[in-house]
C-alpha cells in the first residue's frame, strides 16, 4: 500500500486507474502513429501499381541481406523487452536493468546496419537527392562481359524511367528515415528505463511505463515488417551480398 | 515541477490555513508559475490568451482583403501581396485560431472540471502541447513575416513545390508541428474522459460538451497525422525543387500524381472543419439549455449525432475535388456521402428547436450568440447542399459562393460557439460578470455583422466571381463594398467586446459559483475554481440538464437566485 502512493500521481483516485490511463494514451498514440504511416503507404502503393516496372527495378537494387539482418534483430529485441515486462512487474532489478540493455542495444545495432546501407545506397549513386544520383560505375547483373557501368546507362537499356526509379527511392528514404527516428526515439525512451532501473526508481508496481514503452516498441518492430517486403522485395535480387 | 514543492511553496505563503485552498488564479503570482504550470486551468488560460492574439492578427488580414476588394482593381496591394495576405489569413484564422479555439481554451478548462476531475490525465503532456503549438505558430508567423506564402492554405502542389518561390517549406513545417499539439491535447482528452470520471459520472450524464469533445478529439487523432504525412511529402518535394534535384511525389511533370496530395489533405482538412464545428455544437446544447431552462430534447439523439458527424466526416473528403479530375463514379459516391452529414446536423437543428420549445428563454449574451449560431450555422450547412451536388457544384466551385458557405459554418458555427463559450464561462474563469447591456449589443452586432458580409458573397458567387482573384467585373462593386462593410461592424463588434471583458476585471462584479443558474458539475465548484477544482470529489446523482427540478448533477439547488 505505501508503495503503490508512491507511484500513484496526485489527480488519480487510485493506482489501477492511472495504469488503466497511461495503457489507453499509448494505445490512442499508437492509433495516430498508423494513420501517420498509412498515408505514407497509401501513396506508395499508388505509384508501385502505376510504375510496377520501376519499383521492381529500383527495389532490386537495394540490399536484402542487410534488411534481413536488421529484420532478426528487431524481432528479437521485441522479445527481450516482452521479458523486461514481467522482469518489473517481479521487481527484478538485475534482469530488468539487462534485458533493456539487451533490447537497447539491438535498436543500436539496427540503426548502424541502417547507416551502412544508406552510405551504400550513397556511394552507388542511389539517393535521388543528391547529384551523384544514377551516375556511378556498379555492376551490370545482366551484362556478362562485367564491364561496369552506371545506373542511367542500365535503365535507359531497359525502357526504365529514372525520374520513376527515383520516386521509389524518394519513397525508400522517406518510410525508411521515419522509422529510423522512431527507433532513435524507442532508444532514447528504453535507456531512459534503463536509467531508472539503475536508479532503483522502477520498482514493481511502476512496471506500467515498461509496458507502454514496449508497446511503442512493438508497432515499430510491426511497421519495419511492413516496410521490408514493401521495399526490398517488390522485385528479383541477385544474390545475397553485403 | 511537482506537486510536492507547490504546496511546500502555498504552506510557506504569508496566508495559512485559514482557507482550505485558494483559486488557480491566485495559486502562485510569478511568471514561472504559469510557464512551468502543469494545471489544466491556467493551460487553458494560456491558450486563451495566444488566440486571442491571433484571433486579431487573422481578423486584421481579414480587414486587408476586405479593404483591397473596395475597388474592382484592388484599393491597397498588388496581386501578389494580395496573395500572400489571403493566404495568411486562412493559415492563420484555421491553424492558428479555429483549430486550437474551443479545445485549447475551453476544451482543457472545463472537461475535467465536467467530468469531476482534479486534472486532464496527462497534466505534463498537457502543457507540452502548449509550447509545442507555439513553436508551430513562431514558424508558421517567421514565415508569413518573412515573404509570406503565396499558394492559398490549401497548399495545392505542384505550384505550391515547383512554381511558387515563396516560403511553403517554414510555413508547411509550422502547421506540421500544431499538428503534434492538437494530437497531444485530443489524446488527453480522451483519455481523461475514459479513465478520470468522477463517482457516478456514467457516459449517459456526461454533458453534451464533452461529447462534441470527445468526438472532436477521435478526428484531432485520427485526421491530424495524415495531414502530417501529406506536408512532410510536400516539403520533400519543395526541397528537392529548391535543391535543383526536384522529385516528383505530386509533381505530374515528373510522373508525380497531385491528385494525390489533394485526397491526403482533404482526408484530414475535411474532418478538420468537424473539428472547428463540433465544439461549437457542444456548447450550443450547453447554452440552449441553461437559458430555456429547459432538459435537452434527445439527450442520446444529440450525443451520438456527434460521434455520427465525426464518422461519416471522414467519408465526404472528395466533394472537394469534384472538378478537379476524380473518376465520375467517385464523385457520385462521394456526393452521396456529403449529402448523409446532413442527418446528424439536422438531428441536432431539430433537437435544439424542440428544447427551445416552450422554454423560459432569457436573451442574455451566451443565448443570442447561441441562437446566432443555430441560424447561421443553418444557413451555411444548406448552403452546402448545393455545393455537395455534382451538377450545381460545377458552377459555383471555386467562387465566392463556397467562400461564403465555409464562412458561414466556421466563423458562424465556432467562432459563435466559441464567443457564447467564452461568455458563459467568463464568470467561472475569472470570477467576475462583465456588463449585461454591452455584451447583449456586442453579440446583436456580431451577428449582423456576419449576415451583412457573407451573405452578399453568396450572391457574388452565384453570378460568377471566382474566390482569391483581386480583380472583378465593375457591376459586382456593391455587393463587395456592402460585403466590406459587414467586415466593418465585425471589428467593431469585436473591439466593443475586448472592452467590456477586459473591464470586468476593474469594474466587474464578484460572480457566485453559479451566476447562471445552471446544472452542470463546473457550477458546482468555485468561481474561479480551486487548483484542484473542488474540495472534496464529486458524486454524481443525474443528469446534465435537471433544469426541470432544478437540481445541480450533485443534487443540490441549482438557481437559488
Ligand atoms: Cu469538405
Amino acid at each position: 500500500m505505501s508503495a503503490n502512493e508512491g507511484a500513484l500521481k496526485h489527480h488519480f483516485e487510485d493506482i489501477e486507474q492511472q495504469r488503466g490511463a497511461e495503457r489507453l494514451g499509448m494505445w490512442m498514440f499508437l492509433a495516430t502513429e498508423v494513420l501517420f504511416f498509412g498515408g505514407v503507404f497509401l501513396a506508395y502503393t499508388v505509384y508501385r501499381i502505376w510504375y510496377p516496372k520501376e519499383w521492381a527495378a529500383a527495389s532490386g537494387q537495394l540490399n536484402v541481406l542487410v534488411a534481413g539482418i536488421n529484420t532478426v534483430l528487431l524481432l528479437t529485441s521485441s522479445l527481450t523487452i516482452t521479458f523486461a515486462i514481467r522482469a518489473a512487474q517481479l521487481g527484478n532489478r538485475k534482469a530488468l536493468m539487462n534485458l533493456l540493455a539487451i533490447t537497447g542495444i539491438l535498436g543500436a545495432g539496427f540503426m548502424c546496419f541502417k547507416a551502412y546501407e544508406y552510405n551504400q545506397d550513397y556511394e552507388e549513386g542511389l539517393v535521388p537527392f543528391c547529384k551523384n544520383f544514377g551516375k556511378e560505375l556498379v555492376h551490370d547483373p545482366d551484362d556478362h562481359s562485367k564491364a561496369l557501368s552506371t545506373f542511367n546507362d542500365q535503365w535507359e537499356k531497359k525502357g526504365i524511367a529514372p525520374q520513376r526509379i527515383r520516386l521509389f527511392m524518394t519513397f525508400y528514404f522517406i518510410m525508411t528515415g521515419i522509422h529510423g527516428l522512431h527507433i532513435i526515439i524507442g532508444i532514447g525512451a528504453i535507456f531512459y528505463l534503463w536509467y531508472r532501473a539503475y536508479m532503483g526508481w522502477i520498482t514493481a508496481d511502476r512496471y506500467v511505463g515498461v509496458e507502454v514503452t514496449s508497446l511503442y516498441w512493438h508497432l515499430v518492430d510491426a511497421i519495419w515488417l511492413f516496410l521490408m517486403p514493401l521495399l526490398y522485395l517488390a522485385g528479383p535480387h541477385h544474390g545475397l551480398h553485403f | 515541477m511537482s506537486t510536492a514543492t507547490k504546496h511546500e511553496a502555498h504552506a510557506s505563503n504569508e496566508h495559512p490555513a485559514h482557507s482550505a485552498h485558494v483559486s488557480y488564479l491566485k495559486d502562485g503570482w510569478s511568471i514561472w508559475s504559469w510557464l512551468f504550470t502543469v494545471d489544466h486551468k491556467r493551460i487553458g488560460i494560456m491558450y486563451l490568451v495566444m488566440l486571442t492574439i491571433f484571433f486579431g492578427v487573422g481578423g486584421a488580414l481579414a480587414g486587408l482583403v476586405r479593404t483591397n476588394l473596395l475597388s474592382p482593381t484592388g484599393l491597397i496591394m498588388d496581386n501578389d501581396t494580395y496573395n500572400k495576405t489571403f493566404t495568411a489569413h486562412g493559415v492563420v484564422m484555421l491553424f492558428l485560431f479555429l483549430i486550437p479555439s474551443i479545445p485549447g481554451v475551453m476544451g482543457n478548462f472545463f472537461v475535467p472540471i465536467m467530468i469531476g476531475a482534479k486534472d486532464m490525465a496527462f497534466p505534463k503532456l498537457n502543457i507540452a502541447s502548449w509550447y509545442v503549438w507555439m513553436v508551430g505558430a513562431s514558424f508558421a508567423v517567421f514565415a508569413l513575416l518573412t515573404g509570406g506564402i503565396d499558394t492559398g492554405w490549401t497548399l495545392y502542389p505542384p505550384y505550391s513545390s515547383r512554381s511558387s518561390h515563396s516560403n511553403v517549406v517554414p510555413g508547411v513545417f509550422g502547421v506540421f508541428i500544431t499538428g503534434f499539439s492538437g494530437i497531444m491535447t485530443g489524446l488527453n482528452i480522451i483519455v481523461t474522459m475514459h479513465r478520470m470520471r468522477a463517482p457516478g459520472m456514467t457516459w449517459g450524464r456526461l454533458p453534451l460538451f464533452c461529447w462534441a469533445m470527445y468526438a472532436t478529439s477521435l478526428i484531432q487523432l485520427l485526421a491530424t497525422p495524415v495531414l502530417a504525412i501529406a506536408l512532410t511529402l510536400l516539403m520533400v518535394e519543395t526541397g528537392s525543387n529548391a535543391l535543383g534535384m526536384p522529385i516528383g511525389i505530386f509533381d505530374p511533370a515528373l510522373d508525380g500524381d497531385p491528385l494525390l496530395f489533394q485526397h491526403l489533405f482533404w482526408f484530414y482538412s475535411h474532418p478538420a472543419v468537424y473539428i472547428m464545428i463540433l465544439p461549437a455544437m457542444g456548447m450550443v446544447s450547453e447554452l440552449l439549455t441553461c437559458f430555456s431552462r429547459k432538459n435537452i430534447f434527445g439527450y442520446t439523439a444529440v450525443a451520438w449525432s456527434s460521434v455520427g458527424i465525426a464518422i461519416v466526416g471522414f467519408l465526404v473528403w472528395a466533394h472537394h475535388m469534384f472538378v478537379a479530375g476524380i473518376s465520375y463514379y467517385a464523385a457520385l459516391l462521394f456526393s452521396l456521402l456529403s449529402m448523409f452529414v446532413a442527418v446528424p446536423s439536422a438531428i441536432k437543428i431539430f433537437n435544439w428547436t424542440a428544447t427551445l420549445y416552450r422554454g423560459a428563454i432569457s436573451f442574455q449574451a451566451p443565448m443570442i450568440f447561441a441562437l446566432g449560431f443555430l441560424v447561421l450555422f443553418t444557413v451555411g450547412g444548406l448552403t452546402g447542399i448545393p455545393l455537395a451536388t455534382l451538377g450545381s457544384d460545377l458552377h459555383l466551385h471555386d467562387t465566392y459562393f463556397v467562400v461564403a458557405h465555409f464562412h458561414f459554418v466556421m466563423v458562424g458555427g465556432m467562432v459563435l460557439g466559441y464567443l457564447g463559450a467564452l461568455h458563459y464561462w467568463w464568470p467561472k474563469m475569472f470570477g467576475v460578470m462583465y456588463s449585461d447591456f454591452w455584451s447583449r449589443i456586442g453579440a446583436i452586432m456580431i451577428c449582423v455583422g456576419y449576415v451583412t458580409t457573407f451573405t452578399p458573397q453568396f450572391w457574388l458567387g452565384y453570378h460568377g466571381m471566382p474566390r482569391r482573384y483581386p480583380n472583378y467585373p465593375a457591376e459586382f462593386q456593391y455587393l463587395n463594398v456592402l460585403s466590406t462593410a459587414g467586415y466593418s461592424i465585425q471589428a467593431a463588434a469585436f473591439l466593443l467586446i475586448h472592452t467590456y471583458l477586459i473591464a470586468s476585471f476593474f469594474t466587474g462584479k464578484k460572480a457566485g459559483p453559479n451566476p447562471w443558474g445552471a446544472t452542470g458539475l463546473e457550477w458546482v465548484a468555485e468561481s474561479p475554481p480551486i487548483t484542484h477544482n473542488f474540495e472534496a470529489t464529486p458524486k454524481v446523482v443525474c443528469g446534465p440538464y435537471e433544469y426541470s427540478l432544478n437540481m445541480t448533477q450533485t443534487g443540490e439547488k441549482a438557481d437559488v437566485r
